[in-house]
């Protein structure tokens, strides 16, 4: 047993922490730290930076341009990111297409799209849910037929997360209405500007403009679009989802929201003394930070043994269940710690408005808002407890 | 970063385990725990045998162990059998007595049982509020007071008493001969003392113990926790198996989600507890022990309570009976948190550790 970082891992640390320091834009820093929408140029921006250094696909092995870092490295390069309140490297491209076509696309595909994704060339989107299939996500009825060397697809995707961006977009698609749900499945490329393409916004619960549907209407793409086999597509899907994902339990994000936390107790009076000395929003604060601290060795326990048997295993589904009633939490605490100051529409409130609190805290009750999203995305915290029954408990 | 045993601590905790799987089934755990003594003087000879104490205490003070790590492997296989013997007192002692640079050859070889006496019915779990009282009579000392549910007490044959002396607290030595000592089995098995001191002769151990006394409880706030992680890994296993058993309305009730959902529930506390007892065993000694024994405690406290009411529940009547193992583990698991201070003393403690901040 030894918690402690090696040498080499400190020294990486050490190494991050000052790249960071010295190459993360004001700007951008500023601007994650104020909790506001992320827009398209400053991903880019940021994007474009790691990328320069090679530090952009961090999950990538070093044939197709990735640094080559352990599981523990890329953990620490996470965790100063979040440090250093840079933006989330958008996953898209990057951790879900990226491993998918390194490991069932066909030379050409990687050659083609790896660098684009890398270059900043090709925005991604990810064409899974559906209406009518959420968690029961192999429902899925969006229609690809195939006409001589081309696929047409008919169908309606959602929530599809930033896809009013998106240059691409990868989807699961019916190639086979006959066979079992599972196995009449496959996994398509289509380019965005394809006629027949509509992306409508989907307006969310705090006002943002997070995710849209994505209508197809005889949206002819290229035979060759389609990776690894024709009806083989819900095995892409499965292995997109169980790829070893490091940040999946968000310590990293939870403990700057720990800190944010406690730093608005501390500047908040209640009863004439900082909230922070209040000891029913004390307690809450001291019980979330105990989970976050069993939590930060929940993860690390995973990626050791991800890093010495090779897969994390499916007790990453535990990392994503309290990983995000943790973070829940946490939000919930700031929205809570500044009262009524978080009510105002981010955006309705200025520093010229003296009725409330300065603009800078409006966005918490819509962060809180907008992070009930964890929960449920990603397979909810319902299917990661249906994987725990089938896969630990073997009921 | 390495979350593997080391091969020693692997060895000792193979040992441990097969020995209490053979020897202290929960049926034979049954019967000596709930009558005077309330432990099996066999049993302790054996596990004393083993090395059990030895890896308790340091180098330097006669062990082989005594660090974080060999606390949590000894008690968490205490904790699958839901062992009464008295070795949380051994512990406690054995660091009080390192403080002190005392001899330890009575304790680690067994031949004497220690108890450690600080809880006050006025003072469960806080330190600064020990009442009881020492007077200096020449070179010797008398002590004068009620120490209350000291665990391991009724078969104690030294109790380390918390006193006040000259304002400041300090730790005597109290032969249990020279004491009026009242033993009796407590609910969750094994038992406890109520010590009368009434101008009781004692040996000073420790003039200003304070931080002595911190360090031995946060040494038994780590093997309390690691016990309760043995428990909690043996409840829900006995659970998860009953529900592939049981049969109701046709069907096995491990095929209801919401039976189903608990029982991860309990798996995600149980892996937490699991995680929170090796950062408490890692950080003990080291400038932030309290902290962290604190954090572990707390998150203990509400696990254990978790896992044994829900393990309760999903098995419907029978582990309401005496019969059946799990109503003992379940004892056990609650009853814990009375130790060595409970979940909202811990979260106090963290919470005024963050006001300080």
């Amino acid at each position: 047993m030894d918690l402690s970082y090696s040498a080499e891992d400190i020294a990486f640390r050490d190494e991050v922490r000052a790249y960071l320091a010295d190459n993360l834009p004001k700007h951008i820093s500023d601007a994650v730290r104020e909790g506001g929408e992320m827009g398209k140029a400053m991903i880019e921006e940021w994007h474009a930076i790691l990328n320069r250094k090679g530090w952009l696909a961090t999950i990538w092995p070093k044939e197709f341009g990735g640094p080559g870092w352990t599981p523990v490295q890329r953990h620490i390069f996470e965790e100063e990111c979040c440090r250093a309140y840079s933006p989330r490297i958008l996953p898209f491209g990057i951790s879900m297409l990226g491993p998918v076509l390194q490991k069932f696309g066909t030379k050409e595909q990687q050659d083609h799209y790896l660098p684009r994704i890398l270059d900043g060339t090709d925005w991604w989107c990810q064409g899974y849910s559906e209406p009518g299939a959420g968690s029961d996500l192999a429902s899925l009825k969006t229609r690809a037929v195939r006409e001589g060397d081309e696929w047409v697809i008919n169908g309606q995707k959602t929530w599809t997360t930033l896809g009013q961006h998106a240059d691409w977009i990868f989807c699961l698609c019916r190639t086979d209405p006959d066979a079992k749900q599972q196995q009449g499945i496959s996994f398509i490329l289509v380019d965005m500007k394809t006629p027949g393409i509509e992306v409508r916004p989907i307006k969310l619960i705090e006002g943002g403009h997070e995710v849209n549907e994505v209508f197809f209407t005889d949206v002819r793409v290229p035979y060759g679009n389609l990776v690894g086999e024709e009806n083989k597509g819900w095995t892409i899907a499965k292995y997109l989802l169980t790829h070893e994902r490091t940040g999946i339990a968000g310590v990293g994000f939870s403990m700057q929201a720990l800190e944010e936390v406690k730093a608005l107790a501390r500047k908040t009076l209640r009863n004439g003394k900082p909230l922070i000395e209040d000891p029913l929003f004390a307690a809450r604060i001291a019980q979330v930070e105990i989970d976050l601290e069993a939590m930060k060795i929940t993860n690390l326990r995973m990626l050791f043994k991800a890093q010495s048997q090779g897969a994390p295993g499916p007790e990453t589904s535990i990392l994503k269940i309290k990983g995000t009633v943790i973070h829940q939490e946490l939000k919930d605490l700031a929205r809570r710690a500044l009262g009524p100051a978080a009510a105002p529409f981010p955006g309705h409130v200025t520093d010229g408005n003296l009725m409330f609190g300065p603009a800078a805290t409006a966005h918490n009750a819509a962060r809180y808002f907008n992070n009930r999203k964890t929960s449920i995305f990603g397979g909810s915290n319902e299917i990661q407890r249906n994987i725990l029954t089938k896969t630990m408990l073997e009921l | 970063m390495d979350f593997n045993l080391t091969e020693d601590r692997q060895m000792l905790a193979d040992t441990l385990n097969r020995f209490l799987t053979e020897q202290y089934p929960v049926e034979h755990r049954n019967k000596v725990a709930y009558d005077a003594p309330y432990h099996d003087p066999s049993k302790w000879d054996a596990l004393v045998e083993l090395g059990t104490l030895f890896a308790l205490a340091p180098e330097e003070a006669g062990g082989m162990g005594g660090a974080g790590f060999d606390i949590a492997v000894v008690f968490e296989a205490l904790g699958r059998q839901i062992t009464p013997e008295p070795v949380l007192g051994a512990l406690m002692a054995s660091r009080l007595l390192a403080a002190a640079g005392a001899d330890q050859e009575a304790l680690l070889s067994g031949a004497s049982k220690y108890a450690v006496a600080f809880t006050e019915l006025d003072a469960a779990y806080e330190l600064d509020q020990i009442a009881a009282q020492a007077t200096a009579k020449g070179d010797a000392y008398a002590l004068s007071g009620r120490k209350s549910t000291v665990y391991g007490g009724q078969v104690a044959d030294v109790f380390l008493v918390a006193a006040k002396l000259n304002g400041k607290l300090a730790v005597f030595q109290v032969n249990a001969a020279d004491a009026n000592v009242t033993g009796y089995g407590m609910m969750d098995g094994a038992g406890a003392a109520e010590l009368l001191l009434d101008d009781t002769p004692a040996t000073l151990l420790i003039e200003d113990g304070a931080a002595a006394m911190e360090d031995a409880i946060n040494a038994g706030i780590v093997a309390l926790c690691a016990e309760a992680v043995g428990a909690m890994d043996v409840t829900h296993a006995i659970t998860v198996d009953y529900l592939k058993q049981r049969k109701q309305f046709g069907i096995t009730i491990g095929k209801f989600q919401v039976l189903q959902h608990r029982a991860v529930d309990m798996l995600t506390e149980i892996e937490q507890s699991r995680s929170i007892v090796i950062k408490a065993a890692a950080e003990l000694g080291g400038p932030d022990a309290s902290r962290y024994a604190s954090m572990a405690k707390n998150l203990i406290g509400r696990s254990a309570r978790l896992i044994a009411e829900e393990a309760i529940q999903m098995h419907g009547g029978i582990a309401m009976t005496w019969e059946y193992p799990v109503s003992h583990y379940g004892k056990r698991l609650v009853m814990l948190d009375a130790q060595l201070g409970d979940t909202d003393y811990h979260l106090s403690r963290v919470m005024a550790g963050n006001a300080a901040a």
